[in-house]
């Protein structure tokens, strides 16, 4: 058993982590009898099919609305497709554009027994696996040969709208020191039910996630990463309607971290929780198999809810999406749970209650990646008190050992970042890493003190909050507003004429050949 | 790069305050002092300095020094600087428009809309168009606040809806309509490229368009929003930096009832 700084009671932490797993298991039990419009298209895409028709469709999307429109989704894509496969000769993508033409109904084509589909579609199996298993190996060659940043990873973002300007910002970036970028979407990405396709130049407050801006990015952070003799990560968002799509697309193009988030869709982009849920297992699984790291977006709750009285809830969700990520065979190590730093800074020890809950997860999550977000609801304008918050909140990160260190922004709640803003954050967390780096080992925390109670208080609060959750199940929870103070009801939300329950020819064999062979 | 601590710098202006012709202060009146920082996409170097220099000068800053430099990545540098303004400005005649409502709190304007209105009141809000972000409007309307000051949904006598965020504007009117709405309140975050001022404008024009417009009254608010932008949209009242739910629900019954709205 691991030693608690903090006088956590491990006896406790194991009964909160049973009570997360009951809950997930309930989830797991709904999701695995459907499919979603979504994972459909992610087959094909494993499949193979990727372009657009002539009016700018994604062909994925065509093959799965030609199927949807005849009634047969919930037989899935990789049944037709196999059946088409056979009776024409031709490969996936060709069949797609024969739809795509309207020269081709895949629901009319003669049906094959389980053995002839699994033989046809082995060999596009094994050439997507392995070209999802040669990009993982690149990145673990990158990290055997050039090497990474130490932890906490320097996170930043980008979001020019234009691919190419990230670039730019991106590369100057890494050169300052930062270890992880995030491209930030456009707004309004999330509820798009298509991916956008090719290199572009315009967005809102963010770049469109697409297959084609991903390979830039890649290359430009490949070449920056030799340069600087440091491999640097790249981030997207593996959430909204496209979830497992734009996991396939991250798992093709070298993508190291994703969010990935389905709580976080329902509660704050309104995304119909069984949509979601569905989207998210598949996504993970793909997250998982390809070396991602996924990122949980508990940091948002207490930019609604109140920091001090919500932080239960982070916890309790953290427990519960580190349950949902292990069902979709994703290790601990490639878990980015959320936690944040959004106390009103006007409280008076608000430090150490920070403090106390960012080692009380450090402590909870021994292995995880943890994700840490910087203070965005106290942010002014005030940049340069701004800039002090954002130390106190590095101090905390390299004091107990975070894994991915969101850096804050001293002009937060005004622009998205200036390259100057970037190099002025990147400067503090990088004085603070070093000035600071052991105070971890050289500090202990005075028993009955204020951190010690606080961590205690809030593990306490999470087993309050996850028996209640376990009685009623993690739908209703969200119905009835438990997290970030947002209600949302279980056939509410956008995306639910996208799931269909799976019928009985349904085949997906990545699920298994995902999860089991790593 | 300094001087030291102690400024050497002669003083030899008129060190009167004079509200016809302000200008910054730093230590002493008049000296104009301006500190700022930007960046240039040139190498660092000499030159880099001196064109720092010349675009100070060019902006209207005497004796511009530059107090430090640093390459951020190549071809770029970044500058921090200090000047003394030239300019002054007029601030006896200076006039801007306000939200003209005495603020009230949260029970004052409960007993002012059961006095003068008789009736609960409804307050439909939202984060309209694209954007995604509903720490706005949350700080508004939720039961809770923002910094002390609860939102519009503990109100007694307001009947609040938030409708959340990427709500679009045909969506956000119709359902204001359902709800018999006195009031219609956007938020707006996202200001990249200017799509709040495209996605207000909008509104109104759907509002007018549908003959509404004088049937509700519309605020909007957000960071970046200033009453002046919102008049000059066509709005009744804008909300900006520093203003808090008692400030949006104290305009909106003040309105109502110099309106006659019953």
């Amino acid at each position: 058993m691991q030693r608690s700084k903090l006088g956590l009671d491990f006896e406790k932490v194991e009964y909160a982590r049973g009570l997360a797993k009951g809950i997930a298991e309930d989830v797991q039990s709904f999701v695995e009898q459907y499919t979603t419009v979504a994972v459909e298209r992610t087959l094909c895409r494993l499949m193979g099919i990727d372009g657009v028709d002539e009016n700018q469709v994604p062909l994925p999307n065509v093959v799965v609305e030609a199927l949807k429109d005849k009634g047969v989704l919930s037989e899935g894509a990789l049944f037709f497709i196999a059946n088409a496969m056979i009776q024409t000769g031709l490969k996936p993508q060709e069949i797609a554009e024969k739809v795509a033409a309207g020269e081709l109904d895949i629901t009319q084509v003669v049906t094959r027994d389980q053995r002839q589909i699994a033989a046809a579609l082995q060999p596009v199996i094994d050439e997507s696996m392995t070209r999802i298993r040669n990009r993982r190996a690149r990145r673990e060659h990158y990290l055997d040969t050039i090497g990474e940043g130490p932890k906490p990873y320097l996170y930043i973002i980008v979001a020019t709208g234009n691919i190419y300007e990230d670039v730019v910002q991106a590369q100057a970036g890494a050169r300052q020191g930062a270890d992880v970028i995030a491209v930030i979407r456009t707004t309004g990405q999330s509820l798009l039910d298509y991916v956008p396709y090719g290199a572009t130049t315009e967005g809102f407050g963010g770049t469109f996630a697409t297959q084609e801006n991903f390979r830039i990015m890649r290359k430009a952070l490949d070449e920056v990463g030799e340069e600087q003799g440091r491999y640097i990560r790249l981030c997207n968002y593996c959430s909204g309607l496209c979830m497992p799509e734009i996991a396939i697309m991250g798992a093709f193009e070298g993508l190291d971290v994703m969010l990935n988030d389905a709580l976080y869709g329902i509660l704050f982009r309104d995304i119909n929780m069984q949509r979601t849920l569905v989207d998210q297992y598949m996504s993970r699984i793909i997250n998982g198999f390809a070396g991602v790291i996924i990122n949980t977006g508990e940091d948002n709750y207490l930019t609604t809810a109140d920091a001090v009285e919500a932080a239960h809830t982070v916890l309790a969700s953290d427990l519960i999406n580190e349950q949902l990520a292990l069902m979709a065979g994703l290790p601990e190590e490639q878990m980015g749970l959320g936690h944040a730093f959004e106390m009103d800074p006007m409280l008076e020890n608000g430090f150490l209650m920070e403090l106390a809950q960012a080692q009380m997860t450090r402590e909870i999550f021994p292995k995880a990646t943890l994700k840490y977000m910087p203070p965005t609801k106290f942010m002014t304008g005030n940049i340069f008190r701004g800039h002090i918050q954002d130390a106190l909140f590095n101090m905390i990160g390299i004091w107990t050992h975070q894994g991915i260190q969101l850096l804050g922004m001293p002009t937060e709640a005004i622009h998205t970042p200036f390259m100057s803003d970037r190099y002025l954050s990147i400067e503090n967390a990088k004085y603070i890493f070093n000035n600071m780096k052991s105070i971890g080992e050289e500090m202990e925390f005075v028993e009955g003190g204020i951190c010690r109670n606080r961590a205690k208080e809030v593990l306490g609060n999470t087993i309050k909050l996850l028996e209640e959750i376990t009685k009623e199940g993690l739908f209703t929870a969200l119905e009835k507003g438990i997290f970030g103070d947002v209600k949302r009801p279980k056939n509410g939300g956008k995306g639910l004429e996208g799931v269909t329950m799976k019928g009985d020819n349904y085949l997906n064999p990545f699920v298994e050949l995902m999860k089991g062979k790593r | 790069m300094s001087e030291g601590l102690y400024s050497m710098e002669a003083k030899d202006f008129d060190k009167t305050l004079d509200f016809t012709k302000i200008k910054p202060y730093g230590d002493t009146m008049n000296d104009g002092k301006v500190q700022l920082s930007f960046t240039l996409p040139v190498p660092c170097g000499a030159e880099a300095v001196e064109a720092a220099k010349q675009l100070l000068r060019k902006m209207g800053f005497d004796n511009p020094s530059v107090v430090y430099y640093k390459e951020l990545t190549p071809g770029f540098t970044f500058f921090n600087c200090y000047g003394s303004c030239t300019h002054t400005v007029d601030y006896s005649t200076i006039y801007v428009p306000k939200v003209e409502s005495n603020t009230m709190d949260m029970y004052e304007t409960d007993e002012y809309i059961k006095e003068n209105l008789g009736r609960k009141i409804v307050i439909v809000g939202a984060s309209t168009g694209t954007d995604a972000h509903t720490v706005g409007i949350d700080a508004i309307m939720n039961m809770k606040g923002y910094a002390g000051h609860y939102g519009l949904e503990r109100y007694e006598m307001i009947e609040a809806y938030n409708l959340g965020s990427q709500v679009p504007n045909e969506e956000f009117i119709a359902k204001g309509l359902e709800l018999h709405a006195d009031a219609l309140i956007i938020s707006q975050t996202v200001t990249q490229k200017d799509v709040h001022i495209q996605n207000l404008t909008n509104f109104i024009e759907l509002m007018e368009a549908e003959g509404l417009r004088d049937k509700m009254i519309c605020c909007c608010g957000g960071a970046r929003i200033t009453h002046e932008l919102a008049k000059e949209l066509g709005f009744d009242a804008g909300f900006g930096m520093n203003t808090y739910a008692d400030d949006v629900a104290s305009f909106v019954v003040q309105e109502m009832v110099k309106r006659g709205m019953k």
